[in-house]
């Protein structure tokens, strides 16, 4: 193991990678047992974490395990909130050699009893061979997870086995290379449904390539509010800062939405050098604090703020920036990566050595044609930022849906191949099939390439994207088939632009009968009600229609690009369009 | 009190003017997402005068248009 010259350079990069996760940690624990790998930010103050600390901690999360006789190759869920708990459980799981995956929480919205179904239904197919849960949450999951074979244990964070050292785990050395480190989840999905198999390789390779694209160096210090079961929280706000010896400064997505101020003074105080962020946000930061409540506020050291896993609107880059140079941000900071838990997580990034491209198209053409073509004179044009140029090793290519290269400036599919790509989805050998094909992963994400840079226009197969969640409308219009009043069958769900939030908003039309307000409101209730129990997220529109309103395909499928159409026209007095 | 909040409610995060929002009906969650709440505390601050810090921002103390009113007023009385 190489271990001079490092004072200069960060320890994984493209000519030098450790072969798993685990070797990188006994390097870190070796060598730099003192130095502060988390900030960990909450209510109470903040908690520095040294890299002896943190195993030492995961090793007792270690020994828990194994004594519940969990095995290396054996699949370790997290039902736990964004907390420390959390990150030491993970890797935990993974000093063992074991697979962990991080379930989202169960928060005061869910329906506790769907939300408990799904877990034991996932928990079951999936052959998980253990929980690691709150002592609070204890007791309500154990009913729900009875009478399942594969399952060995159900663990408690207050009560871990006393027991676990850290040397020990990391001499035996239970990973190769090749082996599953962790399992990721797929846009859209929840909990094990599809879950990204990432090999030990792979998370190295694209923490490697990663960060040569960012050019991360020994000074840089990360901030992160994000979420650690979506990709870009788990690797950019969590893997690869520890991994890299970068420290990282941590809040928790549930205090960060209540009091988002926390986020620059967190900047501030640490010289944070590196933050990334879903398009909403830099709305949300712009809008929701009070200029008091910024004093002090000092965003020099902020080199790049990197806008990732929503559509870029140039606008929210624009009143982000209007609002906080005058606290030292600088606009050059301004960057944008697009990723997917399928490539790890980034795919390209733009923005870092020269400033964003800016693309201003022809909004008809690109609609119509599916073409970029630059705008010229009065024609309605649309501004698309670019999002960079693939990282090391990673290719990128735009086809048509019979898999043939388009043209640069032609809409297509995205597909891409690299040496970060996912293994498989978990016990999915089908859903693996479906978008692999000669080492190439077709993303769903439809897009252009101009000048070597890739541009996107839309995501998978309808997706909607919330304050960076992603939910596919097929699973709202499932809800409400069995409300009554609702013409089964005859709903639908779709994005709506809000670009004064810098996201989308759900938009759902459904068909009823009754003309009758007392019955309206109760049936615009439950729809409401069931969205977010099962979701997390509001509907913002709900539309209801009489019978006949709703277009439908020559096969009889509501169609739902046209309803969207005619919702934005008709109802919102748009132009349509996206 | 009530009568702006609903307003405010109904034409601003549920996009609906004539959605019938009644006093005792759960917003939190159901009709706003956790995104609209510091908006919904901006609104309370500018036009009632009464500050919540995000702590406060539960669905136990804002979950219905009767709690935010009741929370709001016994912020002002003290």
């Amino acid at each position: 193991m190489i271990k001079t010259a490092l004072t200069t350079e960060i320890p994984i990069r493209p000519d030098r990678r450790p072969a798993t996760l685990l070797d990188q940690a006994r390097w870190l624990v070796e060598t730099h047992p003192d130095a502060t790998t988390i900030v960990f930010v909450s209510r109470e103050g903040e908690r520095l974490i040294t890299y002896r600390a943190f195993f030492h901690e995961a090793a007792r999360y270690a020994y828990a395990l194994e004594s519940a006789g969990v095995r290396p190759g054996d699949l370790v869920v997290l039902v736990l909130q964004h907390s420390e708990e959390l990150l030491y459980g993970f890797w935990g799981a993974m000093l063992l050699g074991a697979v962990p995956s991080i379930f989202p929480f169960l928060s005061d919205k869910l329906d506790p009893e769907r939300y408990f179904e799904s877990v034991r239904s996932l928990i079951a197919l999936s052959e998980v061979k253990a929980v690691i849960t709150y002592p609070d949450l204890e007791p309500t999951l154990r009913p729900h997870l009875e009478n399942i074979p594969t399952l060995g244990a159900i663990l408690n964070v207050e009560h871990l086995a006393p027991g676990g050292d850290v040397a020990a785990y990391l001499a035996r050395n239970p990973a190769q290379a090749d082996d599953t480190a962790f399992l990721q989840h797929s846009s859209g999905s929840t909990g094990l449904q599809k879950g990204v198999m990432l090999s030990h390789r792979a998370v190295i390779n694209q923490v490697a390539s990663y960060s040569a694209a960012i050019r991360l160096s020994p000074d840089d210090v990360i901030a992160s509010w994000l979420p650690l079961y979506h990709d870009m929280g788990l690797i950019a706000g969590f893997m690869m800062p520890v991994l890299q010896k970068i420290p990282l400064v941590l809040m928790s997505p549930f205090h960060w939405v209540r009091d988002p101020k926390i986020l620059l003074h967190a900047i501030t105080r640490h010289r944070a050098t590196l933050c990334w962020l879903p398009n909403f946000a830099y709305n949300f930061l712009a809008t929701r604090i009070r200029d008091d409540a910024l004093q002090g506020v000092d965003l020099r050291s902020w080199r790049a703020a990197i806008n990732c896993s929503e559509p870029v609107y140039a606008e929210s880059h624009r009143t982000f920036a209007e609002r906080f140079v005058a606290y030292g941000f600088r606009p050059e900071a301004l960057t944008t990566c697009y990723a997917m838990a399928e490539n790890t997580f980034a795919v390209t990034q733009g923005g870092i050595d020269a400033p964003l491209t800016l693309d201003v198209v022809d909004r008809r053409i690109l609609m119509e044609e599916r073409r970029a073509v630059p705008a010229t004179g009065d024609a309605p044009a649309v501004t698309m930022v670019s999002c960079g140029r693939p990282i090391l090793n990673c290719e990128v290519r735009v086809v048509d849906d019979q898999r043939r290269d388009l043209p640069e400036r032609h809409v297509g599919e995205i597909a891409l191949r690299s040496d970060s790509m996912l293994t498989g989805y978990y016990h999915r050998p089908d859903a693996t099939a479906e978008v692999m094909a000669d080492g190439w992963y077709f993303t769903g994400d439809m897009g252009y390439l101009a000048g070597g840079e890739l541009y996107i226009t839309g995501r998978k197969k309808d997706l909607i994207i919330v304050g960076g969640k992603n939910i596919y409308p097929q699973d709202i219009e499932n809800l409400l088939n069995d409300i009554p009043g609702v013409h089964p069958g005859r709903t639908t769900a779709f994005g709506v632009p809000n670009p004064q939030l810098g996201t989308e908003d759900i938009a759902i039309i459904a068909e009823v009968d009754t003309e009758d307000p007392e019955q309206r409101a109760a049936i615009n209730r439950e729809i409401r009600a069931r969205v977010a129990q099962s979701t997390e997220a509001t509907a913002r529109y709900v539309h209801l229609v009489g019978p006949r309103w709703l277009i439908k395909t020559s096969s009889g499928k509501v169609a739902r690009r046209a309803n969207r159409e005619k919702f934005l026209k008709e109802v919102l007095g748009q132009n349509g369009g996206d | 009190m009530k009568d702006k909040l609903r307003t405010y409610i109904t034409t601003e995060l549920i996009k609906d003017p004539t959605y019938p929002l009644t006093d005792d009906e759960v917003i939190m969650g159901t009709l706003i997402d956790s995104f609209s709440l510091v908006q919904v505390a901006m609104f309370i601050e500018d036009t009632f005068g009464a500050h919540f810090d995000d702590s406060e921002l539960t669905v136990e103390n804002m979950g219905t248009l009767n709690k935010m009113v009741a929370n709001i007023q016994a912020k002002l009385q003290s």
